[in-house]
């Protein structure tokens, strides 16, 4: 069954419309992929996913449960069940490497911190930083600090974890190092929606891929329809336009 | 000169200083309580949501009145409202009310505009984690915008060290109503207002460079 | 508190008042106007001047933004008959709010002096422009730019300054609500009325200032 699911989803800024008629699902421990080009809408949908924009109409259903978005309950629901990690990584700037990871645990769910912190480092362990715990984020390099941004969502337990282009504002030779984190991610069975430009990752990490364009799913598929064989005009010029780099 | 030396006797110098002390007491006592409450109507005017909106309309309005209207008619408002009421206060408390009500009304726009400093990457970031408003403020905004807020303010005292003068119109025997007591005696308005012009000058003076330390360090130094 | 709110008796003197806002706002015009005068030379010397002519400013800025401006204008009207100099109290306290202005005018306006960009002149120069079109297209228009907010701001501040006039028996907007409370002794209703009328011709001010910034220099700004 889907874990995710978004049913016929718009969605408008004002009175530009940017999502139209969204129908996308993820399964329990699948990742898919959302790949076009800019403002097509993709990392909208994580806006919508994480309560930042309400939509205009449709459904998302968590676990077969419908998400009423006029309701605050229901949205701070959705927010513990789905976790984001943000283009910008997002860091608090205040805080410690280990601090960002806690403080929500702890302050927002009211756990114990002595409880909180095993977890905390084993994570910030996995993603490769158990030496930068007591580090600020503008110690850090970009990479690192977008796998502590990793950590610090998954430390809240998150059924789904949704990754906006984390890779976008990285420095190139940073990239793999955020990508291997992901790629393990996956292995251990993380339901992922992820948005990203890396075009190889997304064929190589998700189960299925979706192509936006204009507010709208293009086409959805394996891979390896998306990026050999595409269906549609406009995906086969866009993947035309990318595998040319 | 030796009108001078006449005036500062031992108690003379005495009644000074309690003059000075209590005009700084004004100011402090108008930024302490008034950062306490403007903070409150800074978080107040970020609420969201129909529930909230009278409370951001007071807000609004509150800061915009009293920033709007001049210490001296604040000041007898608040003269003429205990006189009215009955109330028996003494001319200090009239005027430490008068502080803390414009301190609050500028305050609260300097504080939010520091918390608007604080970039809004890392409000979304607390509000999908679920923090609450409060929770952003207190784990995430505040610890970042305090300095962005600091130099403001206190530039804001050292100011209020100076506009408080007025509250010797109503008898407050702050620094001012010091010159207007040794005019009275006897003393040259010169030598009177001179002396208290002086003694300003070394009450705000050492107080704005220490300002503009402040804000040296805190403009080098990280957000943390 | 048991008081009873007459505005009847009170609203026949609002024309009386309306006049006597008029004559504050011409009181601020005038003042500001003088100190921009001021404000700008001065600014001009602390940034191109020679030594000793910085340190005479210097001490003419600092000795002044550290003193109130009731104390200042005390000094001019009282003090200076001592020494032959007879000032009308309408005089003095112009006197003193275009002096003061002058001292705070040239601060905010040598901050906007130091904002020129070294890479946009250095643009300029690239591209061949005169000194005179480096100040006319690059230097001129980002200075108003950068200055024309905080300018705005002082202006409102000063119109709420002309206030103290009063304690000088000037009879601007305050003046004249001190004399209609001698003779009705309705002191809250005249006092209320006195400062929604200042709130209002200070709001009108800044929506018309905030109005001709971004249409002629594009400032950033905002009224509340």
């Amino acid at each position: 069954m889907a874990h995710l699911e978004l049913d016929n989803i718009s969605a408008a800024y004002g009175k530009l419309r940017v999502l139209d008629g969204i129908d996308i699902s993820v399964g329990s421990g699948e990742t898919v992929g959302l790949i076009g080009p800019s403002g097509s809408g993709k990392s909208t949908i994580l806006r919508v996913l994480t309560g930042l924009l309400k939509p205009e109409a449709g459904q998302v259903r968590v676990g077969g449960e419908p998400i009423n978005f006029d309701k605050p309950a229901e949205i701070r629901r959705l927010r513990d069940r789905a976790a984001i990690v943000f283009q910008q990584y997002n860091l608090f700037q205040n805080l410690t490497v280990l601090e960002n990871v806690m403080i929500a645990p702890t302050k927002v769910r009211g756990r114990k911190p002595r409880d909180v912190r095993p977890e905390a480092e084993h994570l910030l362990a996995k993603v490769g930083l158990a030496d930068k715990i007591n580090s600020y984020p503008d110690q850090l390099s970009g990479g690192q600090q977008q796998r502590v941004a990793i950590a610090r969502g998954l430390c809240l337990k998150p059924e789904i974890l949704l990754l906006d282009e984390v890779t976008a504002a990285l420095d190139p030779e940073l990239v793999s190092e955020v990508l291997d984190t992901i790629r393990g991610l996956a292995e251990d069975g993380m339901t992922m929606l992820i948005v990203s430009h890396e075009m190889g990752f997304i064929r190589e990490i998700s189960a299925r891929v979706a192509f936006m364009a204009d507010g709208k799913v293009v086409e959805l598929g394996s891979p390896a329809q998306i990026f050999d064989a595409p269906e549609k005009e406009r995906t086969r010029d866009f993947v035309g336009k990318i595998l040319r780099h | 000169m030796s009108e001078l030396a006449d005036l500062l006797t031992y108690y003379n110098v005495i009644f000074l200083l309690k003059g000075m002390a209590t005009t700084f007491a004004l100011s402090a006592l108008g930024c302490i309580l008034g950062g306490l409450f403007g903070t409150a109507l800074a978080v107040a005017r970020l609420t969201t949501g129909p529930l909230t909106l009278p409370l951001r309309a007071l807000a609004l309005v509150f800061t915009e009145f009293f920033r709007r209207v001049p210490f001296l008619v604040t000041l007898m408002l608040c003269f003429f409202i205990f006189q009215f009421s009955g109330l028996d206060v003494s001319t200090f408390t009239v005027g430490c009310v008068t502080v803390v009500l414009i301190g609050t009304a500028f305050l609260a726009e300097i504080v939010r505009a520091g918390l608007q400093s604080v970039h809004p990457n890392q409000w979304h970031a607390a509000e999908t984690m679920n923090f609450t408003l409060l929770q952003t403020i207190r784990y995430v905004v505040l610890p970042q915008a305090w300095t962005v807020i600091l130099p403001p303010a206190f530039g804001f005292f050292i100011l209020f060290i100076k506009d408080s003068a007025l509250a010797s119109q109503i008898g407050v025997i702050e620094l001012t109503y010091v010159g207007k007591v040794f005019n009275n005696r006897g003393f040259s308005a010169g030598v009177s207002f001179g002396v208290i012009l002086v003694a300003y000058f070394m009450l705000s003076y050492p107080l704005s460079r220490l300002g503009a330390k402040l804000e040296k360090k805190l403009g080098s130094s990280r957000t943390r | 508190m048991d008081y009873t709110f007459q505005y009847g008796q009170v609203w026949p003197y609002v024309p009386y008042l309306l006049k006597g806002a008029w004559l504050s706002l011409q009181i601020a015009f005038l003042a500001f106007c003088g100190g921009m005068l001021i404000g700008t030379a001065c600014a001009a010397v602390k940034t191109f001047g020679s030594g000793w002519m910085r340190h005479g400013v210097n001490a003419y800025v600092v000795f002044f933004v550290n003193t109130p401006q009731l104390v200042q204008i005390y000094f001019l009207y009282f003090a200076l008959p001592d020494m032959g100099i007879f000032l009308s109290s309408y005089m003095a306290v112009l006197l003193g709010m275009t002096l003061n202005a002058g001292a705070y005018l040239t601060e905010i306006q040598r901050a906007g002096f130091e904002s020129r960009r070294q890479s946009e002149m250095e643009a300029a120069e690239v591209l061949g422009f005169s000194r005179w079109q480096q100040i006319r297209y690059v230097i001129l228009p980002h200075v108003a730019k950068v200055l024309f907010p905080p300018l705005s701001n002082h202006y409102i501040l000063m119109t709420l300054g002309t206030s103290m006039a009063a304690i000088f028996g000037v009879e601007e907007l305050t003046g004249r609500a001190f004399n209609i409370n001698s003779e009705t002794f309705r002191s809250l209703e005249v006092f209320s009325i006195v400062a929604v009328i200042y709130v209002v011709v200070t709001l009108a001010a800044s929506v018309l200032l905030a109005l001709f910034g971004r249409f002629a220099f594009r400032a950033k700004m905002r009224v509340v």
